[in-house]
Parts: C-alpha cells; structure tokens; sequence
C-alpha cells in the first residue's frame, strides 16, 4: 500500500479496506478460518468432548499505545486469553475489532498487528474473525482493540471467585504492579525513566499444568484493573469468606516499589497483566506452587495469605510491623486508561 | 518489599522492640494527637494503633491542607473554573472537595479547562504555552508547598508572564498549634510534630508554642519506625512529666529548617490571617501575597469576590481536625459520607482522617 497513514477509505469496507485484509492482516494472522473471509467464523469442534464453552470479551484503549515491554497488540490478546484461562478453560480462539483513528501511521498499525500475530502464537490460539472500523482524526485515540475468546473448559472444573474455602492457601504468580507502573512512567508528562516493563503475558499453559495435575483448586483470577487488592476484595465477598494477607510476603520489584513510593501510589491497586492469584486447598497448596514456578511467567509465585472462616466478606493484612488492616476495594480510578 | 534507605525504617523486629518499650512504660491514658496527614494514613496503613496499649489515644490534627481549605476558597477555585477565559490548575486532591454548589471536577465534567499538576512550575508551563488564556493556580498547602510556590512566581515574575496568577489559601502549622491549644474541650497530651514541614521550619519554629503551654513535642517522619520511636518519646515524656521540644527525625529535620526555602517564601509572601475550614480564622496563620507580588492575586486582579458560605449540615471535620471527635462520631460518617460521595474534604483527601478511616479501619 502506497499511504503511510490509515484514511476514512481503510475502514470503508470496499477496495482498500479489503487490500488491507489481504496484504496485512491475512498474512500475519494466517489461518484457515480467517482465511474464508466469510460474515463470521465456523469452528470445528467436532475432536472436543466437553460440553462447556468459556466466554470472555475486553476492550484495550491503553495510553501509551507503545509501552516498555510490549504494546497494546499483545496486551489485547494476552489479557483476553487470560481471562478464558482464568475459568479454568483452555483458550483457541479469538475474534479482533480494531477502532483506528484516521492518520494512524500504517507503520505503527503494523507493528501492533505483528505482535498481536506472534502473541496469538506464543498463547496457541487462533485469531479467527475481526473488524476494522476507521473513525475520523479526534474521535478515538490512535487505536482501541476489543478482543474477544472462546476456549473449552474440561469437564468437572468448578472454578470460580465464589468458590474460595476456609483454610484455602493463597498462591500470587509474581511480583504485582509491574504493568501500571510501566504505563504511569511511560506516559510523557511524568519525565521519569526506569528499567521496568510491562509484565504482559499469557497464563493460559500455566494454567492448564495446574488443571491436568489434578490438584484441588478454587478460585483463579488475574488481577487486572484495581490490582490485587480489588481483586482479593471481590473474592471475599463473592465467597463471603475473609480473606487475610501478609504485607512483607507480597513481591514488588524494587524499583516499581520506589517508583509507588514515590508517587504515592499503593502497589496493591495497581494494575498487573500477566499474574494469576490461585486459591487452593491447604492439602494441594504447595504442589501447585511448584508447578506455577515451573512456569516461564511464575518464577517469583509465592503463597501471600489465607482464607478465614469469618463471613466478613473483607480482606485484612498483617503489615510490616505487625499491626493489621483493612484492604479495601479502591474507589474511583486510581490511574485512567491502564488497559 | 525490600526498598534501600526505606526497608530499614520499616523492620518488623526493629518495631517490635520499640512495641515493647512503648508498652513498658506502663503509662496512664493520654491523648496524642498527629498533626499531620500523611502521619495519618501511615499510622493506619501500618496499622499502628492496634499494636499499641489501650491507654494511648491518636488524634488526627488540622494537618491536611486540603482539609482546612475553607469552603470559600474552594468556592473561588470554582468561579475561576467557571470563566472560559481560564485554565484552573491544581493538585489532584482538590478536583473532588465539594464547594457550596458544584466541585472542580464537576466544572471539569462540564468543560471547564481543569488541570492537574504535580507541581506550580507545570501550572506556569502552562501559561506560557497558551498565551491567550488566563491560568490559575490554586494554591494551597504549608510550609512543605509554599516555598516552591514562591519559587514559581519568581520565575514568572522575572519572565514577566502576564497570564499567571494565584489564589492563595496557604496555611502555617504552628499558629495552628497554638489555637487548638487555646481551643475550649480540646485535650492534648503532646503533638507528634510533621515531618515534611519541619524540614522547612527547623524544630525552632515550634519552641514558643512549646514554651508556652508547656506540651510534650516531638518531631517524627512517615516511616513506620519512625512514628513508633515519637510516640516512645512523647509517652516517655508525659510519664516522666518532662515535657520536651525534640527531634525524632533528625536525618531531615535540622534546628534551623531549609533557611534558603524560608527566604524565598519571604520573599513572595508575607503573614496574613486565614481562615481553616471548621475551625474559623486564626491570626496570622497565613502566607498572603506581599505587595511586590500582589498583581499575581487573582481574586484582586480579576475582582471576584465570592461571599462566606455555610459548610455542609452535620459535616464535622472541624471538630474532627481539632481532635474533639473522631469520624466514627460524625453521623454522615459512612453513611452520608463516602469517598465516592464526599460530603466534607477530610473524606476526599488521601491524607484525610475520614478517609483514613474508612480506608483502613471499618
């Protein structure tokens, strides 16, 4: 294609939105299915016993769209894989809808394609139907994606944030607050440079070694926006359990610690993408510890805490020195557009 | 969490011991009272009180600068927002303080051109980025913001910009002191002193107040061991009945403070009355314009003028700031009141009582 930027045309839906499909994102997403260009996309499911299906759908309108360690391409595959993962499923399939903003440099839209491409491979799942909407200069920023995922659940999997259980040992895959703090430094107008990146990444095999070891698990879930203080805050009260961590066994890398300190921000409301906390029985806690630090993406997992037999539906930490205190869900967006 | 030059203020064994200490002291009840708001949220977000003996009361003070801005200051901010000949610029804590009628982040919703800096340079940035609006900044703070502030309007006055200006609602920390002290019902054993805006002032600043009503004081940073070791010291005091002026904080805190930030506070401002939300006005508790950077008063440069206004019914961050009651006494606490819908400022500041309480402790 001769433009070096996206035109009202690319979204129109007649010649150089197809010469689009056809010279950029047929080649990258390269699969049968796609490749039918067809309204929707017909899965073959026929060699799959099971009968549930999980669902899950996410919109990414990240600013930056260009981030240490990644972009807003492999943020939208890996957080919807993620969250297919996070039911206990095994994520196959994703449908991409990309809104781009009129003068969008093609250069750029491709280099987010090719990492959504090499992300999708990295994670075994098929991208295999989209949309591409074009809408003029002002009325989005640069580039939103929605992604949305299908995988298949095994059969007798009962995983869910209303499952957690008295005695339940809580498993965290690795330092938390590693993307937010990525995206606040990132961002220009805080002119402050540090080696952290994003910890983007899919979770969806770590996953699947927990769930083919047969050991028993409760609850599963990334947490994403509002941290892992929202995230526990939903657990207790979904289970209506209390839920009580321990400050000094929580992981954060130095320098994303420094950088919270310095900003004032909490490192427990700060959004991760690509960690999973895992509730499991006292009995199975450490073998799926082991198993999770096998993991390319859970090195640094330990357990932070434990579930109480209290219906308090709230979530406490036992701080540094030895007092406790409450973790509250946050209130109000903590940082705007993380994701 | 390991943080170099912080893990060590934070070390769990290092506060047991001082635990211990402060629980050997066997001591009879007292009242403390943390002036400042980010002692505040660390005594909870460290969860200090449950550690300590039951005879020890914590008291939050009139610390927390978006706390004791009066209504009508917040008032004036949200004129100026009004105006679309104005940028409005401020810290991020203020957006949400309800005034009488609206709030800057409700101005904002509206359209209103509201910005949040992280520093009064960035507001002056502004300004001379866009020559054909008028900016604001709303200036609030103590002793630890008022010097940069001052520094900004140097630089704006030496630059000769003409579309920058300010609304002060500065506050100082001992005359605040000294008015809780001469306030009837409040009862305070000792003041656990602020940590950032001794910095500036030097301990010397709260020596005549010291003096005068003879009240154990003691200097403290944030950390958490750092909180332990003042209030030891300040309860070690009161047991001994040996009330003393000292420093907990020495490796910031000097006798003398930042003498170079004082000047250049001087050199902008000068001491004027100011009025603190819930409390009313206290003599000689401000920092006002002096005449040589009077043109940068926004209210007398722009003639607004707003009207005293009535603060919300049943709201008691005055007495609150004043150690008189805590939030669990105020009825709209929780209720009413929210961090999503605020009625007084000590619920929307990070570094508010309220909002420390209903953060950490329900």
């Amino acid at each position: 294609m001769a433009e070096n930027k996206v035109l009202l045309d690319h979204g129109s839906g007649g010649k150089i939105s197809h010469s689009m499909m056809s010279d950029i994102i047929l080649p990258l997403f390269n699969n049968p299915v796609l490749a039918m260009l067809d309204d929707g996309a017909v899965l073959d499911i026929s060699d799959i016993s099971s009968k549930k299906i999980a669902f899950s759908t996410d919109t990414y309108v990240v600013d930056p769209i260009f981030f240490p360690g990644g972009n807003i391409g492999d943020l939208a595959v890996n957080g919807t894989v993620n969250d297919v993962a996070m039911c206990g499923a095994n994520p196959l399939f994703l449908s991409v809808g990309l809104i781009i903003e009129e003068g969008m440099l093609i250069s750029d839209l491709k280099k987010i394609l090719k990492t959504m491409a090499d992300a999708a491979k990295k994670a075994g799942v098929n991208i295999v139907t989209g949309d591409t909407k074009v809408v003029p200069k002002g009325k989005a920023d640069k580039i939103f994606i929605n992604t949305s995922g299908i995988g298949i659940l095994p059969d007798n999997v009962n995983v869910t944030g209303a499952n957690a259980q008295p005695g339940d040992k809580i498993i965290i895959s690795g330092t938390i607050a590693d993307h937010g703090i990525t995206i606040l430094s990132s961002r220009e107008d805080l002119k402050m440079t540090s080696d952290i990146k994003t910890d983007s990444a899919p979770l969806n095999y770590m996953v699947k070694a927990i769930m083919d070891s047969g050991n028993e698990i409760h609850v599963l879930r990334d947490p994403t926006r509002g941290g892992l203080g929202t995230t526990l805050n939903e657990i207790a009260a979904q289970s209506n359990v209390e839920i009580k961590i321990k400050e000094n066994a929580i992981p954060v890398k130095s320098a994303v610690a420094g950088m919270c300190e310095l900003l004032g921000f909490d490192p427990l409301y700060i959004a991760n993408e690509g960690k999973l906390i895992a509730f499991a029985s006292p009995d199975h806690a450490e073998k799926i510890l082991e198993i999770i630090k096998k993991d390319e993406f859970g090195k640094d997992a330990c357990i932070i805490g434990e579930v109480l037999p209290e219906k308090s539906g709230k979530v406490y930490m036992e701080t540094l020195i030895g007092g406790t205190r409450i973790v509250d869900m946050l209130t109000g967006e903590q940082l705007p557009r993380i994701c | 969490m390991a943080l170099k030059y912080v893990a060590e203020y934070r070390d769990g064994d290092l506060a047991k011991k001082l635990i211990q200490s402060i629980h050997d002291l066997k001591i009879g009840k007292i009242r403390l009272m943390e002036v400042c708001g980010t002692h505040t949220m660390s005594i909870f977000r460290y969860g200090i009180k449950g550690v300590l003996p039951k005879n020890i009361t914590l008291l939050s003070g009139p610390g927390c600068p978006v706390c004791v801005t009066a209504q009508k200051d917040i008032d004036t901010y949200i004129e100026f927002a009004k105006s679309d000949k104005f940028i409005v610029t401020t810290f991020g804590d203020l957006l949400k303080v309800p005034g009488s009628s609206s709030s800057l982040q409700k101005e904002k919703a509206d359209g209103a051109d509201v910005r949040i800096v992280y520093s009064a340079f960035d507001a002056l940035a502004i300004a001379t980025d866009n020559p054909e609006k008028q900016v604001l900044f709303c200036a609030i703070g103590f002793e630890t913001t008022i010097p940069t502030i001052a520094a900004t309007l140097l630089v704006a006055e030496k630059q000769n910009i003409p579309n920058f200006s300010i609304h002060s609602s500065h506050k100082l920390t001992p005359p605040a002191l000294a008015a809780l002290m001469q306030t009837k019902g409040v009862e305070i054993d000792g003041f656990l002193l602020p940590g950032h805006v001794s910095v500036i002032t030097g301990t010397d600043a709260y020596r005549s107040v010291h003096e005068e009503y003879n009240i154990p004081s003691v200097i403290a940073g944030f950390e958490p061991l750092d909180i332990l070791k003042g209030i030891l010291m300040l309860a070690t005091q009161s047991k001994m009945k040996r009330p003393a002026l000292e420093n907990a904080y020495p490796r910031a805190v000097s006798d003398q403070g930042n003498v170079k930030a004082k000047e250049i506070m001087n050199q902008v401002f000068e001491i004027g009355n100011a009025t603190w939300r819930g409390i009313g006005e206290i003599p000689d508790s401000g920092m006002v314009l002096n005449k040589k950077f009077e043109k940068f008063n926004a209210c007398s440069r722009f003639d607004i003028d707003i009207q005293d206004t009535k603060e919300p019914k049943g709201c008691a961050c005055g007495e609150i700031l004043m150690g008189l009651k805590t939030p669990e006494d105020c009825k709209l606490y929780a209720k009413a009141c929210t961090p999503m819908n605020p009625v007084g400022p000590c619920m929307v500041s990070s570094e508010g009582s309220c909002a420390a309480y209903y953060k950490y402790n329900r």
